[in-house]
């Protein structure tokens, strides 16, 4: 817990305790936001965005390519080189507005293909380094301007990922069939109990003061939701998506404090049985694009201020393997959502799918740094200095080429 | 101002106690130093367990800790580990009752992918069983130290269940690689880590291959690093401890061929790995500026060995108990002692510990350490003196705080640091917790279902995992359970009393009677030790 955290609360601490969240006239509105969204086990990338045109692309994938533009169940035409994964249709709206992008190619620079090595890599912002304690969301939390406030950054699903592990308290909402389950605090009378028995200046209480704060604006947002009764029935983990999304969006909208927001969606890691048009992969991507376009229209006027990042730990190797799958490559393609962005456009610098051009004669080659991406989103959509970037992302090389454009504005 | 000669005298008798160790003998223990050496070489304290220190002292307490052989076990506990039916199996018979199909196994017919996912699922009860076993012997086992230490060892060599066949082996690992030697020398435990198939899978060595050697095939075609680095980074030496890149590639060569036994595996033989010659370096290698000759097996006995006599490995140990057992910052002429007596001793860890415990820093450091989840979930129910048949609801609340058992992903383990748990969000947790427990909620007294509604165990990263929320909703009816009955608060005050602040006395006495209990177990003072 940071300094300026506690003197914040050392002042809320002399308030009445919980009359209900307190909206600080701070200047949220407008202020940018940033979802991103991690899909863990590694998505297939070169079959959600289609490089059509590469005839090595067919002939690696007998069985699990996706067909071209024009074709029976063949790709959605994004332009002249590459086509989206017809699952991912729902998407088209938004790319047609222009506020759809995707960077090709991209990824972490290490060499390692193990899921967890990988991941860890891609939230400690420090690829290759595995001793930095905490996650880069944290660390863009402490360089936020304004005092900090129990909801800035919100993670939703079952345990703190280390992406916003930190010094800076983060409210961690678990989403999905649990969600809205009332807990033991939201009692008044176990708070009021508690409340004496936490009433210090130790860290402590502290701690605990934040937690019922950020546990009383979270109830507050998710009053009289329909959805909460949905959520009750239990839905199936695998489809939680665009339920999660939807209650996403509405927090963001009642409660201007949110700033960063991640979620994590697995089940990717389709190395047997994949599919093409259908199947595995197909059947993941599609609630992933309907909750995607529900953050979209759910936001409504905040999707102006709001940037959300799709990111892997690594993509898939380009040749199908023996079990009609994929396994663990390299490359991957980096997905950008949301009023900001300069969509209709795949970025990146193509390398191409002949063996020569792949990384280690297996896989699709990074050429762009994630890093880069999302210190682009950081200093022009988020608005932080250039010098806060050596502090998000430690060692990170400087960029080849101007990733700029991206954003539009 | 006493005179010269009395004052020597007084010192030499001080030194003459403090070198035979008898550091907590004078008076008769207070509760609050027996609470307090429960909290720390135990999960927490008990009835039985303070009246048991009581009546033996600390120092005759501690010695008997040391010796866990000498302790018989608990009937009760042996009972309920008899009825967990893969802790029986060993690694080679795991593998074949519960292992990926072959066709050798399907009458020469591939199995469907289907196929596959169902026998992967049937296997989630190993990990499950697992967990039950550590969580009862945690909460009842009379070798109370020998499990502290488990803790601190398995996460000093981590391995993570949800890694490929890790999943299958993390009980078998737990008990023959950490157990035997949780309290012998160093150098067994930690070349009993390195021929385990769960480490040597975990960590990659069984790839690791001489490139073009004999045996090099398939994915096992050259130089994987990963175990010699975390075997000197995190294992032994530390991450400052001297050593080069170098001396990781060293490693590397000499411990090609330290790889699983895939035909005993597949045929039932008896041992889950092996050295392959085949697949090792035989050049002569520089090991931390040793010349290692090529002999095979050997080189990696002789490396290993090195890295247990070294002086930075004693450092790195006795900080890292120093750190467990006192403070998360803990004071350097403890660490300095402990590491002294870790190399004076070729690293007997109970050496080491008895010097630990019977310290003046470790007498002086009540309150000084955030429990870990595990910790906390384990002394709620040990103090509260609740039967648990059913271990679920402690495992589900200990993977909602954030250290599920064995789904620790990276190979450092959890820590054991107040900044690592301490957040708002597992205050709230821990509170709802410690509430329906003290309200009688907590599903723990009948034994659960028997065919789980879904796999509790993460199959790996890939999937998403929601663990059971503790649920502490009264309205709810549950068909099976019996009406909840809020815990007495009188014992488990009785018991605590001495750590209990005089603000959560108060607390507690304003407090309506069904809350009482649970304001104790989810208080500031019971969330340290």
């Amino acid at each position: 817990m940071n300094r300026r955290d506690l003197l914040a609360l050392a002042g809320s601490a002399a308030l009445a305790p919980m009359l209900g969240p307190i909206r600080t006239a701070r200047a949220d509105a407008g202020a940018p936001r940033l979802i991103v969204v991690m899909l863990r086990g590694a998505v297939d990338g070169l079959n959600v965005v289609v490089p059509y045109n590469d005839q090595a692309y067919y002939e690696s994938r007998p069985t699990i390519a996706i067909q071209k533009p024009g074709a029976d169940n063949g790709a959605v035409q994004l332009d002249g080189r590459f086509g989206l994964h017809p699952a991912l249709a729902g998407l088209m709206p938004l790319w047609n507005e222009k506020k759809l992008a995707f960077i090709h190619a991209a990824g972490s620079p290490d060499p390692n293909r193990s899921h967890f090595d990988a991941q860890q890599y891609i939230e400690n912002g420090t690829p290759g380094r595995q001793a930095t304690a905490d996650g880069w969301m944290n660390r863009t939390l402490a360089a936020l301007p304004g005092t900090r406030t129990p909801t800035d950054a919100l993670s939703v699903g079952p345990v703190l990922p280390f992406i916003l592990r930190g010094p800076i308290s983060v409210a961690n909402l678990p989403l999905g069939p649990n969600a809205a389950q009332p807990m033991a605090i939201d009692q008044p009378q176990v708070a009021s109990a508690f409340d004496k028995l936490y009433s210090g200046t130790d860290r402590q209480s502290l701690a605990y003061r934040q937690g019922r704060e950020a546990r009383t604006e979270l109830v507050a947002d998710m009053a009289g939701d329909e959805e909460q009764k949905m959520a009750n029935n239990g839905a199936p983990p695998a489809n939680t998506f665009p339920a999660m999304a939807n209650r996403l969006a509405g927090l963001m909208t009642k409660d201007p404090h949110i700033r960063l927001a991640f979620a994590a969606l697995g089940e990717w890691d389709t190395h047997v049985n994949q599919g093409a048009h259908d199947g595995q992969l197909a059947v993941r991507l599609r609630p992933l694009g309907d909750g995607l376009a529900a953050l979209a229209s759910g936001l409504g006027p905040l999707w102006n201020d709001t940037v959300v990042v799709v990111i892997s730990e690594f993509g898939r190797t380009v040749h199908e393997n023996g079990n009609r799958g994929t396994d663990h490559g390299h490359g991957n393609v980096i997905w950008l959502a949301g009023g900001g962005v300069n969509g209709g456009k795949v970025y990146g610098d193509w390398p191409g799918l002949a063996t020569a051009q792949l990384y280690q004669g297996r896989d699709l080659a990074v050429t762009t740094d994630y890093r880069h991406v999302l210190a682009t989103v950081l200093k022009r959509h988020m608005h932080l200095p250039d010098a806060t970037m050596a502090k998000i992302f430690p060692g990170m090389p400087a960029p080849k080429g101007n990733l700029g454009q991206i954003l539009s504005a | 101002m006493a005179p010269r000669p009395l004052k020597i005298l007084a010192v030499c008798c001080v030194a003459a106690l403090a070198l035979i160790g008898a550091a907590w003998a004078d008076p008769p223990p207070t509760d609050a130093q027996i609470i307090h050496v429960l909290n720390r070489m135990a999960f927490g304290p008990t009835q039985a367990d303070v009246a048991h220190v009581e009546a033996i002292g600390i120092d005759r307490y501690i010695d008997e800790q040391l010796h866990p052989d000498k302790i018989a076990e608990s009937a009760e506990l042996t009972t309920r580990l008899a009825g967990l039916g893969t802790l029986k199996l060993d690694p080679v018979q795991l593998f074949n009752e519960y292992g990926p199909i072959f066709p050798a196994m399907n009458g020469g017919v591939k199995p469907t992918p289907e196929e596959q996912k169902a026998r992967r699922q049937r296997a989630n009860i190993i990990v499950q069983q697992a967990q039950d076993a550590r969580i009862w012997r945690a909460l009842y086992s009379k070798r109370q130290l020998q499990e502290v230490m488990i803790d601190f060892w398995f996460n000093h060599f981590n391995i993570f269940a949800g890694k490929g066949l890790d999943h299958l082996w993390v009980g078998r690992y737990e008990a023959d690689a950490i157990r035997p030697y949780a309290l012998g020398h160093f150098r067994d435990l930690l070349l009993a880590t390195a021929h385990s198939p769960a480490m040597l899978f975990y960590l990659d060595n069984q790839l690791n291959t001489a490139p073009g050697s004999p045996g090099a095939k398939g994915d096992a075609t050259g130089i994987n690093e990963n175990y010699a680095r975390e075997i000197m980074e995190l294992h032994t030496l530390g991450v400052d401890g001297g050593y080069t890149q170098n001396d990781v590639i060293a490693l590397a060569h000499i411990l090609t061929g330290w790889t699983l036994n895939r035909g005993n595996l597949r045929l039932g033989g008896r041992d889950a790995t092996w050295f392959d010659p085949a697949r090792h370096d035989f050049t002569e290698k520089t090991f931390l500026g040793r010349t290692i000759e090529p002999s095979g097996e050997q080189e990696g006995v002789q490396a290993i060995g090195m890295l247990a006599a070294s002086p930075a490995t004693a450092r790195h140990i006795a900080f890292q108990l120093a750190q467990y057992f006192v403070a998360d910052n803990p004071p350097k002429s403890l660490v300095d002692k402990l590491a002294q007596r870790f190399q004076s001793t070729d690293g007997d860890i109970a050496a080491v510990l008895k010097t630990l415990l019977t310290s003046r820093e470790f007498r002086d450091s009540a309150g000084q350490k955030y429990k870990t989840p595990f910790v906390y979930v384990v002394s709620a129910a040990r103090a509260a003196g609740v039967e648990v048949n059913n271990p679920r609801p402690l495992i589900g609340t200990m993977a909602r705080l954030g250290e599920g058992l064995y789904q620790c992903q990276t190979p450092d383990g959890y820590k054991n640091t107040e900044d690592t748990w301490l957040s708002p969000d597992a205050t709230t947790l821990r509170i709802g917790f410690a509430t329906a427990l003290g309200r009688g909620n907590l599903p723990v007294k009948n034994p659960p279902p028997e065919q789980p509604a879904a796999a509790p165990a993460m199959a790996g990263p890939q999937m998403q995992q929601q663990p059971q929320l503790v649920s502490d909703q009264p309205g709810q009816p549950k068909p099976e359970q019996p009406k909840p009955q809020p815990l007495d608060p009188a014992p488990i005050e009785a018991l605590l009393g001495p750590t209990l602040s005089d603000n959560t006395k108060t607390a507690v006495t304003e407090a309506p009677d069904n809350l009482k209990a649970a304001l104790v177990l989810g208080s500031p003072d019971f969330m340290r030790r």
